[in-house]
């Protein structure tokens, strides 16, 4: 019986995969993807269907945090050891214009209304404010050691910044700009992201090696994920970057040297799958349709594509050297 | 809540040459490492209202008696003692403060032995071990393949010890060493060393020369002068150690801009040491939050104490010696070249415990408590 069967099949399969291609080749607004390269000094720029390198941008020395503001006109990046946070134009990759970061900013965070810009400055244990409009620094908050993960709440209403060496997530109202409470973490925090509900903020500890979920409203661990690899050492399981899936469902979670990318189930906490992708994988953004989302490799200088619905790895891309942020527009 | 330190260094003996301004060792060497470990609990101590303070610091010349320097300190009220001193002034020190609610950190000292027959369970070790450091070389030289040594030794007690952990590595790892020399051309060959070397090292076939000369005596004269070219690894050449300026991987290099901003020149293995120290009470503060000592010993060697230091993965400390585990690294002046554990070199339970002394091996005995 079961043979009678495959012919069927594999009409079914051929049917599908013809599908696939007639989808591949309609047209579509291809967008850019912004792939900053720690070690190059330059940031990466390719097209989101066919995956080439449209341009290599030269920016400041060593580029780290990547985003772009809410409207996709305007790139910013943390330039590192320039001090300094540049703004790029995503068609003519021009640089518009540069604003103060304090020293040696790492990641960033906007306000969902595009202004201002919250920069973590890791070597002096600040997060600066900085406005985008005017360039002006409009406040600093003194935060833990080595503060990098920066999160802000959807309503705007709330930072929350990391620091690694301290392992706090702090909570910072941005009406008042004071810290409101400090929530205890594993060791070593990198990254904060909300839930888009805003209740919730999962908070990575690479060498904990765990990632912690607070409740906003208590500043309270509620969860604490932990990730076992069959075959990789405990040792190696580093999780860095998160991303949440706007309708709130599903999260990933990079895992740094395990070379995996976690995909867990937001309601449940349960790990679903982990995905093989480059070396020490990084940081990660979402494609404007949340279609796709690629991973920054830092030891393999490329960045792997996957496909979210599948949930499978379907190509990785090579980069420069040390690829750290990424970011998608359309 | 108070957390009072003291710390105290008793200089080691000068090499030979070291008799001009730019090769002396800083004189703050391993203090300034305490120092950016008092700033650093702090600024997380603020969030939490430790306060992290440094009571007491004592410097002690070569050759004199510490042990005053120490009972000031206990005098002082300090809680938790950074020690940077010879190995039978640090068990002086340990049975002087037992009973005593104190902890005492070795951050100076790499006597295998402090680790074994003469452990006391009032010391916690942020100095690696002899042991620690030669088994992280054996294990980069064995995996390079480079398996035959020709061990050059000094004429001191401590490195007829560093030779011993050379030998003990090379049988562990499966190392062979083809010939074991000591030097006795006296302290200074700088002058001579050119028609010296040469014959030292000839006469047998080895991959590299591995050198026991903790002072800086003659090790440093070896490379480009031995008979055949090997490169020279050990106290001098590629050298194992916890910390250097060429550290600059895993976040290391916020952690150097931090020190060389506060003490004004680059952070050494001594200062890293007890920056260490600093930091394993620092972070047992804020995960238990109390000054309590027995409470702090307690959480120290409980499954959640993860210390981060900048090497990749997490430190803690091995309950059978009070040994932190921490990779080793080896570097030569200028870059690094790599770090131990080696991948390949595998552990039952921690990789980190493929270097230096492992549990069935331990000769240490702590009274049970």
């Amino acid at each position: 019986m079961p043979n009678a069967l495959r012919p069927t099949m594999a009409l079914a399969l051929a049917g599908a995969s013809l599908a696939g291609l007639l989808a591949a080749t309609a047209p579509a607004e291809a967008g850019k993807i912004f792939v900053t390269n720690e070690r190059d000094h330059n940031m990466t720029v390719l097209d989101s269907e066919s995956l080439k390198v449209l341009a290599t941008v030269k920016t400041g020395r060593r580029p780290r945090g990547l985003i772009a503001s809410p409207d996709n006109k305007l790139i910013y990046v943390c330039a590192s050891d320039d001090n300094r946070v540049e703004v790029y134009d995503p068609n003519d990759y021009k640089l518009i214009k540069t604003l103060p970061s304090g020293p040696d900013p790492e990641l960033f965070v906007l306000h969902p209304s595009g202004n201002p810009l919250y920069i973590a400055n890791e070597d002096d244990a600040l997060v600066t404010i900085v406005d985008t409009q005017s360039g002006q620094v409009l406040g600093e908050i003194p935060v833990g050691v080595e503060p990098e993960g920066m999160g802000i709440s959807p309503d705007g209403k709330v930072l929350v910044n990391t620091s690694e060496t301290t392992s706090m997530a702090h909570f910072i109202d941005t009406s008042t700009k004071q810290i409101v409470e400090n929530v205890l973490v594993d060791t070593r925090p990198r990254v904060a992201q909300f839930t888009p509900d805003g209740k919730f903020t999962w908070v990575s500890a690479e060498v904990g090696g765990t990632v912690s979920i607070i409740e906003n409203a208590k500043h309270e661990v509620v969860k604490k994920l932990n990730f076992e690899i069959p075959g990789v050492n405990a040792e190696a399981i580093q999780p860095v970057g998160i991303r949440i899936s706007k309708d709130g469902s599903t999260a990933f979670v990079a895992l740094g040297p395990a070379n995996r990318v976690a995909v867990v189930d937001v309601k449940t906490f349960e790990v679903k799958k982990y995905l093989l992708v480059g070396q020490r994988v990084w940081q990660m953004a979402f494609s404007p349709d949340e279609k796709t989302l690629y991973t920054t490799n830092g030891n393999s200088n490329d960045v792997s594509i996957i496909d979210v619905e599948s949930m499978k790895v379907t190509k990785s891309v090579a980069v420069g050297r040390g690829p750290w942020g990424v970011v998608a527009v359309p | 809540m108070e957390f009072a330190f003291g710390v105290l260094r008793q200089f080691p003996p000068d090499p030979p040459w070291w008799n001009n301004i730019v090769t002396i060792p800083p004189a703050d060497d391993g203090i300034a490492g305490a120092d950016l470990g008092v700033t650093d609990n702090n600024t997380t101590g603020r969030f939490l209202k430790q306060d992290f303070k440094l009571v007491a610091r004592e410097l002690v010349p070569h050759g004199e008696d510490p042990m005053p320097a120490f009972q000031k300190i206990l005098d002082s009220g300090a809680k938790f003692i950074l020690l940077a001193v010879p190995p039978d002034q640090l068990v002086k020190m340990a049975d002087a403060a037992k009973g005593k609610d104190v902890i005492l950190f070795n951050a100076g000292d790499t006597d295998d032995s402090l680790r074994g027959k003469d452990c006391r369970a009032n010391v916690l070790h942020t100095a690696p071990s002899r042991a620690m450091l030669t088994d992280a070389l054996a294990q980069y030289l064995v995996s390079k393949r480079w398996g035959s040594w020709l061990l050059l030794t000094g004429r001191t007690d401590a490195d007829r010890l560093y030779a011993e952990a050379v030998k003990r590595s090379a049988k562990k790892f499966g190392g062979k060493i083809v010939d074991e020399r000591v030097w006795n051309f006296g302290p200074d060959a700088r002058e001579s060393g050119n028609d010296i070397i040469p014959v030292f090292t000839q006469g047998k076939s080895y991959d590299v020369i591995v050198l026991a000369d903790e002072l800086g005596e003659f090790g440093p004269l070896i490379g480009y002068r031995s008979w055949d070219p090997r490169p020279t690894v050990g106290t001098s050449g590629l050298t194992p150690t916890t910390w250097s300026v060429t550290v600059t991987g895993w976040g290391a290099e916020q952690i150097q801009n931090r020190f060389a901003r506060q003490a004004k020149r680059g952070m050494r293995a001594l200062d890293f040491q007890m920056w260490l120290a600093m930091r394993t009470v620092g972070e047992a503060a804020a995960r238990t939050r109390t000054n309590d000592v027995a409470k702090l010993r307690e959480f120290i060697f409980g499954p959640t104490f993860e210390l981060a230091g900048f090497k990749g993965g997490s430190f803690s400390y091995r309950p059978w010696d009070n040994q932190l585990r921490q990779p080793i690294v080896l570097t030569s002046a200028e870059a690094l070249v790599a770090a131990a554990p080696q991948e390949g070199f595998l552990h039952q339970v921690n990789p980190l415990d493929t270097i230096g002394f492992d549990k069935p091996e331990s000769q240490c005995k702590f009274p049970a408590q």
